[in-house]
């Protein structure tokens, strides 16, 4: 098909490979008609946080923090500090009675902690020359205290005076921290899941103890999520998918997905990449109290809380590992890949007929196999009767790098961060030129004219 | 008077009055002035012009060998050709209006400068086929005789009509490098006479001691011969004193003395410190008076001598040790043993280079033949009326037009004293022949009834404007105080002008009227030596037309006769005339077409040309508001004017296109820069570009396809191998690019790595190298990556791949069956088009009502039928030729809210469509 393009066969052979599964030009469903890059880091963007209705801020390798106001585009801070690459970023709102303010609290490689002022761009405060660099943070606004987790656990409270803190036992350190009733939080630490109280005494001195030790993982465990108030989740590096129970701390639910296959409909995919415990890794896992999806290898998977069953899932969702995904809204779903593609997804129940997905999906350039991808579904009608189908109703190709993140603004857009040192923000074409319009009539009356 | 052979070539013109038996089909002031000949090749006049371009002489009556010239502008000698310029100075410099004052008016005991103002006249010469607008000036030199040195400038050109028609700009250029020349003179003539006045001073002192020497040696002795020699040279030396202090001060109340000349704009910071400068020395050497008085003698302590009148003061001479002063011979040397000094010296180098770039410009503002120059200024007309949507196509118009259209002059200034120079000044406005007008020729108003219909409206305003101007322009000689009754008048005989003048001042008796009408009667009597001068220069016969000055000088007299003119001070006298009826009704008839230029001056700042709004567009630019937005119906509440607008312009693109008229002399010659090199597109590179566009057009049937990409904002990849081949069609693709930037920024020619998503969003139009290698596959790999946002044109294997457009908006610019066959035709006729899409462009943006709602209650969807309705209905385009309309639209509403400052931190943002893509081939 691109022959023509390419002027030679093999490389239109190694072009067709890679676009396994590739909707095609005509996307209708697709309201992200405008895009402006963002450019201002100088290495991979990892992280990307919202700090309220307009802003963001970005986070990354080159150890720049950078706020971003998303109507505009404009970059509205640059936070400058940390030598090191961020490992962590998230907004600490303090309320002190009648006023909220959100600041952002960082943590980096250089063994550091800061806190900003996204307004100003300050830093607020900063402790250095910590044991070992924090590789996640937890804020209990509650509390008003943030727990920090890495090499050790350490709580600390707004003035960055620690509370108390506890040395780990297992060498990789803690992954991921989560916050659960009665004053506890779960961290993720290897192939376990350990349950710590925080004691608030009179004086208001703040202790934390070890409560419980979770190890029904096999592998390592690589996402932890609150579900809902009595429930959270944890997925692991094979494919182990446990939900929890938030109190009592039993397994609720236990779904391995192995992503059992007929060889004939995945020998696409094999000549691709050979069968890796990657492949099922979950690598993140994302809810919205009644789904939880799980981004599996370069799949995705979607499960109900209220069933315990999966609802829809499809293994090769993205041509290279899933990175970050989002629950849009029951349906629909938002995913992002190495493959520096982000693809948008919805729940649809399968048509009537056993006929698959009709070629048009599949663009021009693959319609030749256009069935093979829509196979797997196919299969599991007979296995599972209640499976719904993920249809792909749309993509965001900007990046030339891995999209490690995004962060939806709902109808004022989307930003995303890869590898390739930029940030995309994603808008409703329309929407924008409805506003410029509006901004437009607004200028020439206060211009009086033209 | 005027020769046979002239008399023949004006007099033809009379015919090409009838040529437009509708002068109301076309918006006059946007039709092109047909050729004076209509039945004759418009260059025929030229072809025996022995210079091929025009250009600007400068040349100096030297009081040594005469008149000769010094420079010309351009330097080239090719120019100029076998012209002879020798012979040509000799004819402008021998109507020296100016009458330049030497020597001590009778009664006055200094000698005085003359303060004379410019004069500005036409002549040609028809043997050389030499037309000239000549500026006469005077410049001040110490040395020279009278201490003037006549100068003039001239812009000569083959074609009369040219130089008549822009007469006012010509004018108007050429006072401002004028008073740039004599700025700088008065500087360098006040330095001059600081140093002479040292020398003297040093003399006077010397001469003293001397004197005083001798009268101790010789006191018993009667004057001997040598003593009362020395007394006489002391005396001359202190008279010179004098003579040169006066003339200090004379120098310095120059810029006091009102200025006759409305085109003597001078920069008010250059005159202050050329004044300040004056005063300090004048304060300095006022205290040279002293030493000649009495009680002098005590202040001088070192005096040498005891009992002599007067001393001499070495205080200044003391004070300044860095200058040697000279003793000044008491004979001046005879003049011809002197070397003058040159015009650079005379000026001060500073002004005289930014005089001669000043010059330089002129030359090039007024390259071309007039068709083209009008041409050139309507488009500038028009496009400051379009400047919200001007980014979109056009070139962008440079500082200078915005001076023009504040309708401020800054005066020129050598040493660059800018921002707080502007005084707000009504520059001429160039008005070229407008055919209708000779209507009035023919038959000339109703003197009775002047305002009677339409018709006679464009008559009405231009004798307005052209009674008041023509006194002022054509002024000959402002007067210095005491030059009053010397210009050389009477020697021009019996002449029946000479009657006029006569009985011109026996009509002004009164010493203040006579005052008030001296420009006239000098321009009268300068005419006349003029015609006179001719006369006896050429015994051969040829004489050397006074052209229309005279001719226009008579028709604005007619004109008055007509019309009252309202300024008081530069009335004319009514002459009678009657007395003069055949010679005035001869030269007016002669020279209808001269008679059209209405030169707009202090009476009417608006000039028809460039304030008249083109009717068709006058609905639209100011009705985008009204809209009646309270309206049911989706569509209405927009009378669209569609049909008139396409009609003008559609009139305009017929009209342009029809011919090409540029001649090979109109380009021009800013810097040829490659396009996407960062240099500013040139509209020479943009014609080129359109041979490039109309060659594309006709040779690949998707053509329009490949347009309505870039019209839409879709980035087109030219991709070859070939890198001259995909830069020619980048070049040419790029004029359909909206909004390429000044530079052609939206545009890369030639680009051989991959790209990235930062370059699709920064580009519009991409030339990439097909490379057959790893380097190759990655950039395919980007190809196809981005191929949404893309559209591919393949050179080398003629294909296009692109959504797929049936629409109808670009079969009138990509019509591969096109007649067309000349690039810059073929460019015109772009233009035209692209400009009446700008226009349909600038309506759908600034309509309130079709992008938001009209009351609370209405949805987006109510706002977004309306929109398609407008697109669809009103303008008659489908989906597909609706994109281009709105792609313009966004264009227009991104440009008009960036902030003016420009720079705004946000980047810019790039919006696309999901469309598949088809694959075109030949």
């Amino acid at each position: 098909m691109l022959r023509w393009i390419l002027g030679g066969r093999e490389a239109q052979g190694s072009l067709e490979k890679s676009s396994m599964l590739c909707i095609g030009e005509e996307q209708p469903k697709n309201w992200f008609t405008e895009l402006q890059v963002l450019k201002g880091h100088f290495d991979i963007v990892r992280f990307l946080v919202q700090i309220d209705d307009f802003r963001c801020a970005s986070a990354g390798d080159d150890g720049l923090v950078l706020v971003w106001n998303v109507e505009t585009g404009e970059r509205l801070q640059e936070l400058r500090g940390h030598s090191q690459q961020i490992t962590a970023m998230t907004t600490f709102t303090c309320d002190d009675g009648d006023t909220t303010h959100t600041s952002l609290l960082t943590a980096s490689s250089d063994r550091s902690l800061s806190l900003w002022d996204p307004d100003t761009g300050n830093r607020v405060q900063t402790i250095s020359d910590l044991q070992s660099s924090v590789k996640c943070l937890l804020v209990l606004e509650r509390l008003c205290v943030f727990v920090s987790g890495g090499g050790e656990l350490c709580v600390w409270n707004k003035d960055f005076q620690l509370q108390c803190h506890r040395p780990n036992h297992s060498d990789t350190g803690i992954t991921a921290l989560i916050e659960l009733p009665k004053n506890c939080i779960a961290a993720a630490m290897d192939k376990e899941i350990v349950i710590y109280r925080l004691t608030v005494s009179t004086d208001s001195s703040i202790s934390v103890a070890e409560v419980r030790c979770l190890s029904d993982h096999q592998d390592r465990i690589r996402a932890l999520i609150n579900v809902n108030d009595g429930l959270f989740a944890s997925g692991s590096h094979a494919g182990e998918l446990i939900l929890w129970d938030a109190i009592e701390w039993n397994i609720m639910a236990y779904e391995h997905i192995l992503w059992e296959e007929s060889p004939a409909c995945t020998h696409a995919e094999i000549r691709l990449a050979a069968p890796k415990p990657s492949e099922m890794s979950i690598q993140h896992l994302t809810t919205n109290g009644r789904h939880i999806l799980a981004a599996v290898g370069s799949g995705l998977y979607v499960f109900s809380v209220l069933t315990k069953t999966v609802v829809a899932y499809r293994k090769a969702a993205h041509d290279s590992n899933v990175l970050h995904t989002m629950l849009l809204s029951d349906s629909e779903l938002m995913s992002c890949s190495e493959d520096g593609s982000v693809r948008m997804w919805e729940i649809q129940d399968l048509p009537l007929s056993a006929e698959p997905a009709s070629s048009g999906f599949f663009g021009m350039w693959t319609f030749g196999r256009a069935n093979k991808p829509s196979a797997p579904p196919l299969k599991k009608v007979v296995d599972v009767p209640n499976i719904r189908m993920l249809e792909l109703t749309g993509d965001l190709i900007g990046h030339s790098g891995a999209v490690q993140m995004f962060v939806s603004f709902r109808e004022n857009g989307l930003v995303t961060c890869s590898t390739d040192h930029l940030l995309i923000l994603w808008k409703n074409g329309e929407r924008q030129s409805q506003l410029r319009s509006l901004a437009l009539f607004q200028k020439l009356e206060e211009n009086e004219g033209l | 008077m005027i020769g046979s052979p002239d008399v023949v070539a004006f007099t033809k013109e009379d015919d090409f009055g009838q040529a437009d038996p509708d002068p109301w089909a076309i918006p006059e002031e946007f039709s092109v002035p047909l050729s004076p000949i209509s039945d004759s090749n418009p260059w025929a006049k030229t072809s025996y012009a022995k210079f091929t371009k025009d250009f600007i002489l400068i040349s100096e009556f030297s009081e040594q060998v005469g008149p000769q010239p010094l420079l010309t502008i351009p330097e080239d000698p090719k120019v100029c050709g076998t012209f002879d310029l020798n012979y040509f100075s000799l004819r402008i410099m021998s109507v020296d209006y100016q009458a330049s004052f030497v020597g001590h008016p009778p009664g006055s005991g200094y000698p005085r400068l003359s303060f004379v103002e410019d004069s500005r006249v036409v002549l040609g010469d028809s043997k050389e086929g030499a037309f000239a607008y000549v500026h006469h000036l005077t410049l001040y030199d110490l040395e020279a005789r009278g201490f003037v040195r006549p100068f003039c400038m001239a812009y000569v050109s083959a074609d009369e009509r040219k130089i008549m028609l822009q007469f006012q700009e010509l004018s108007l250029r050429f006072s401002q490098a004028s008073e740039c020349l004599k700025a700088g003179n008065r500087r360098a003539f006040a330095k001059e006479l600081q140093r002479k006045l040292r020398d003297l001073e040093y003399t006077h002192s010397v001469l003293q001691r001397e004197e005083g020497l001798q009268r101790e040696a010789g006191t018993q002795r009667m004057y001997s011969a040598h003593a009362v020699e020395k007394a006489n040279e002391l005396a001359n030396v202190e008279k010179s004193i004098y003579e040169h202090r006066d003339l200090l001060r004379q120098i310095s109340s120059y810029n006091k003395r009102p200025r006759r000349d409305p085109q003597a704009v001078s920069c008010q910071r250059c005159i202050n410190e050329c004044l300040i400068e004056c005063e300090q020395l004048i304060d300095k050497y006022a205290k040279l008076a002293r030493p000649f008085s009495y009680n002098d003698k005590d202040e001088t302590g070192q005096a040498i001598d005891a009992g002599g009148d007067e001393e001499g003061d070495d205080e200044g001479v003391k004070r300044r040790p860095s200058y040697t002063p000279q003793l000044i011979k008491a004979k001046s040397a005879k003049c011809f043993d002197k070397r003058l000094k040159t015009l650079p010296e005379l000026c001060d180098v500073t002004f005289y280079d930014a005089t001669v770039t000043l010059l330089k410009d002129t030359e090039k503002g007024f390259r071309g033949d007039l068709c083209y120059l009008h041409t050139q200024r309507l488009d500038k007309a028009l496009r400051r009326k379009q400047r919200v949507t001007n980014f979109l196509f056009e070139e962008d118009l440079g500082d200078d037009d915005e001076e023009d259209e504040r309708g401020t002059l800054r005066p020129f200034c050598a040493v660059n004293h800018a921002v707080d120079n502007d005084t707000p000044l009504n520059p001429p406005h160039i008005v070229l022949g407008t055919e209708p007008l000779v209507l009035d020729d023919l038959e000339p108003p109703d003197p009775l009834n002047p305002g009677h219909t339409s018709e006679t409206e464009p008559g009405l305003v231009e004798s307005h404007l052209e009674s008041s101007p023509s006194d002022q322009t054509l002024e000959t000689q402002g007067s210095s105080e005491g030059n009053k009754g010397s210009f050389s008048s009477d020697k021009s005989g019996l002449d029946l002008a000479e009657k006029q003048l006569n009985r011109a001042k026996s009509q002004a008796p009164d010493p203040d009227c006579e005052l008030t009408n001296e420009p006239d009667m000098e321009r009268e009597s300068s005419s006349e030596d003029l015609e006179t001068t001719a006369g006896d220069d050429d015994g051969d016969g040829t004489p050397v037309s006074l052209l229309e000055v005279v001719s226009e000088l008579e028709a604005s007299r007619e004109d008055e006769c007509e019309v009252i003119t309202d300024g008081a001070s530069d009335i004319l006298i009514p002459l009678d005339s009657a007395c003069c009826m055949a010679q005035e009704g001869f030269l007016y008839e002669a020279s209808p077409a001269e008679r059209t230029p209405c030169v707009g001056q202090s009476s009417n700042s608006q000039s028809p040309v460039v304030n008249q709004e083109p009717q068709a567009l006058l609905p639209l630019q100011n009705d985008y508001t009204v809209g009646s937005p309270g309206s049911e119906s989706p569509a209405t509440g927009l009378e669209l004017p569609v049909g008139l607008l396409g009609d003008a312009v559609s009139r305009t693109s017929l009209e342009e296109g029809s011919d090409c008229t540029m001649s090979a002399s109109t380009g021009s010659d800013r810097a040829a820069s490659p396009l996407g090199y960062g240099g500013v597109v040139t509209l020479r590179q943009r014609k080129k570009a359109g041979q490039g566009a109309l060659k594309f057009v006709r040779q690949y049937p998707f053509a329009m396809q490949a347009l309505w990409c870039l019209l839409s904002g879709r980035t087109l990849v030219v991709l070859g191998a070939d890198e001259g081949r995909v830069r020619r069609l980048v070049s040419a693709l790029a004029l359909f690019v909206p909004a390429p930037g000044k530079c052609g920024e939206r545009v890369q020619a030639w680009l051989s790595c991959p790209f990235t998503l930062t370059d699709l969003q920064r580009w519009k139009l991409i030339g990439l190298q097909r490379v057959a290698s790893p380097v190759g596959s990655s950039m395919l790999y980007s190809l196809s990556r981005y191929s949404r946002y893309i559209s591919i044109l393949d050179v080398d294997q003629k294909t296009l791949r692109c959504p797929p457009y049936r629409g109808q908006l670009l079969a009138n610019i990509a019509d591969h069956r096109t007649s067309i066959r000349r690039g810059s035709t073929f460019f015109l006729h772009l233009q035209s088009t692209l400009c009446e899409m700008a226009a349909k462009a600038f309506l759908l943006t600034f309509t309130h009502h079709l992008h938001l709602p009209v009351s609370c209650t209405e949805g987006p969807e109510g706002v977004e039928g309306r929109r398609r309705c407008f697109l669809q209905g009103q303008l008659g385009l489908g989906h597909q030729d609706s994109q281009i309309l709105l792609y313009l639209s966004q264009l227009v509403t991104q440009h008009y809210l960036q902030p003016a400052t420009g720079g705004s931190a946000a980047a810019t943002s790039f919006t696309f469509n999901y469309t598949t893509s088809v694959l075109y081939k030949i």
